[in-house]
């Protein structure tokens, strides 16, 4: 392999960009580069785009309005709620399934990560559905909570319950790979000069995984507050009780409210361009961290 | 012989043998494993368990009954039809886009890169009347549309729209990292060794890339198949033509017929379940490609 490498050094500095047979000519790489930006514009710039434009399509001050109404605000706070309560649940979930599988061996171990995976191959209906089946007025459950006084579908319960269920993966899917690869000789290690379980988890297992760890909960958090489907089944929408903020926008919507709609949508489509960004810079983090440890 | 042996036992009962050792050093192992098994039955399986067993309750006949129905059909038809329509034209777009991302340098690519996951981030909702609102007949794709004799918005080109949409990043995510860890010294062989350009690209790079175009195809066109969010304001909803299968599945629950709306729902599951089992023997196909 040397030999080849060194003749096609030598090939590479001898022609010009030009003659290179192993590139794309020029117009070539132009054009794909043309396609690919025609193709991202139309189909993910634009409808960006129509949201900012529709949002605004009657002044600042009528999308303030749209924004500031009872309801909207309300909608506002409940999708604050269920995030704030499904998504550190899910950050425990992960953190201790990701424990298990990675510092222990036992069997079953892959269908039990296979079963973590499962809410992310179900129809986000269906993610509803199902605990409709179990507690709506004809569920399994449904008539006998009913009788004890707890509705859980039609309410916040079942709002968190959903937003749960399809929320469930992103942490643990994020840190399994990575306490896998890095194995358990560092817990080991603490735990022999002393440490205790949690000195261990919080003092050595908690540094090694903390990208991974912000990474799964930024995308959770993301899919928690914009998660339509599941809720749209369980929520009943109630205004301004369990009327999350993509409820909220499909309520207005429907009723030709399209300012106050796009307006909403607009704080949705925010929050997901801030969480592309931190995405990104997370994702160069990663990087960053792996190209030092390759040096040391 | 006797002092070695004494300095033996002691380092032993300093720290304990290797085996011993990788057995039970570690703590938290039941409280971690039984939250996560807890966790997991409460909250995934037994609502799942639901969803498979009470389609029964109308009776085998009754179930055939439902899936047999013309509506029904229909509706499984359209989803499943046009999301294999929608992951195809992904496999185009999605392999060029990765392609473009990983060899080309230009201005702008790093943003490209970043906006690729968009429909990961977004809201199915917003996307939805975004998109919507983008291919109306007044809209500003769907008005130039319209007059070249397309009805792009509220009906089955609608529902293809949103679907490229929401599988748009899958196969670029899945093509990215193969593409990236392709040796360049094999395309360069090939070139000096006399093959024009296109048959490099044709019969060196795509040949080692397939699996993970698939694997993208595959998860693309699952995701198409129970997307909502995204569909419903811009399909027409018009029962038999442009209704999917989730949203009939929420139309017979306001109808109070959960047994029915399993039913549906069981029928994709099943479906989802062939999906993974698909996508893990891509993967190991693969991993034996890469070897």
């Amino acid at each position: 392999m040397g030999g080849l490498t060194r003749t096609l050094a030598a090939a590479r500095t001898r022609l010009k960009p030009a003659q290179r047979p192993w590139e794309e000519p020029l117009g070539i790489r132009l054009l794909l580069i043309g396609i690919a930006i025609l193709f991202l514009g139309v189909f993910l710039v634009l409808p960006l785009a129509v949201v900012l434009t529709q949002a605004l399509r009657k002044g600042l001050d009528a999308y303030l309005e749209g924004i500031g109404s009872p309801d909207s605000l309300a909608a506002i706070r409940l999708t604050l709620t269920v995030a704030a309560i499904a998504v550190p649940l899910n950050t425990i979930f992960g953190l201790a399934t990701a424990w298990a599988i990675a510092k222990f061996e036992f069997w079953g171990k892959s269908l039990l990560t296979t079963i973590v995976d499962l809410p992310f191959s179900v129809s986000p209906v269906i993610s509803g559905l199902i605990y409709v089946l179990l507690f709506g007025a004809n569920g399994w459950f449904g008539p006998f909570l009913e009788a004890h006084g707890i509705r859980v579908i039609f309410t916040v319960t079942g709002l968190v319950i959903a937003t749960i269920f399809v929320t469930l993966p992103f942490v643990a899917r994020e840190l399994i790979p990575l306490m896998q690869d890095q194995g358990t000789d560092e817990e080991e290690a603490a735990v022999l000069l002393g440490a205790s379980g949690w000195q261990t988890f919080f003092r050595v297992t908690l540094p090694n995984v903390k990208w991974a760890l912000l990474y799964g909960v930024l995308l959770c958090n993301a899919r928690a507050m914009g998660e339509f489907g599941a809720v749209s089944v369980v929520s009943g929408h109630i205004r301004g009780v369990t009327n999350t903020m993509p409820l909220q926008v499909e309520i207005l919507y429907n009723e030709y409210n399209y300012v106050g709609a796009f307006a909403v949508a607009s704080l949705l489509a925010g929050l997901a361009l801030v969480t592309l960004v931190l995405k990104t810079l997370l994702e160069w983090r990663f990087r960053s961290d792996r190209f030092d440890s390759a040096e040391s | 012989m006797a002092a070695p042996s004494i300095r033996s036992t002691e380092r032993a009962r300093e720290s304990p043998p290797p085996a011993a050792r990788h057995v039970g050093v570690l703590p938290g192992f039941g409280l971690t494993l039984g939250f996560s098994l807890t966790y997991l039955a409460l909250l995934v399986l037994l609502p799942l368990t639901a969803l498979v067993i009470r389609p029964w309750e109308l009776g085998a006949d009754g179930v055939w009954r439902v899936l047999s129905s013309p509506r029904t059909l229909a509706a499984l038809k359209i989803s499943f039809g046009i999301s294999l329509l929608a992951a195809a034209l992904n496999v185009v777009f999605g392999t060029l886009v990765a392609w473009v991302v990983v060899r080309y340098r230009f201005w702008g690519r790093p943003l490209m890169n970043a906006l690729i996951d968009l429909p990961f981030a977004l809201p199915t909702a917003v996307a939805g009347i975004a998109l919507a609102t983008l291919y109306s007949p007044k809209g500003w794709l769907g008005g130039p549309l319209m007059e070249l004799g397309i009805k792009a918005a509220f009906g089955p080109p609608g529902i293809f729209i949103a679907l490229v949409f929401i599988g748009l990043p899958f196969v670029v995510r899945t093509v990215e990292p193969v593409l990236e860890d392709l040796d360049r010294e094999i395309e360069e062989a090939a070139a000096t060794l006399g093959a024009r350009r296109w048959q490099v690209v044709w019969r060196v790079v795509l040949p080692p890339l397939v699996p993970a175009i698939l694997t993208g195809f595959i998860l693309a066109f699952a995701r198409a198949v129970g997307e909502y969010g995204s569909v419903i304001f811009i399909a027409g909803n018009i029962p038999g033509v442009s209704e999917i299968a989730p949203l009939l599945i929420v139309i017979r629950l306001e109808e109070y017929d959960y047994a029915g709306a399993a039913t549906i729902g069981a029928v994709m599951l099943l479906a989802a379940f062939v999906i993974i089992l698909i996508v893990n023997l891509l993967q190991r196909w693969s991993r034996r490609w890469a070897d």
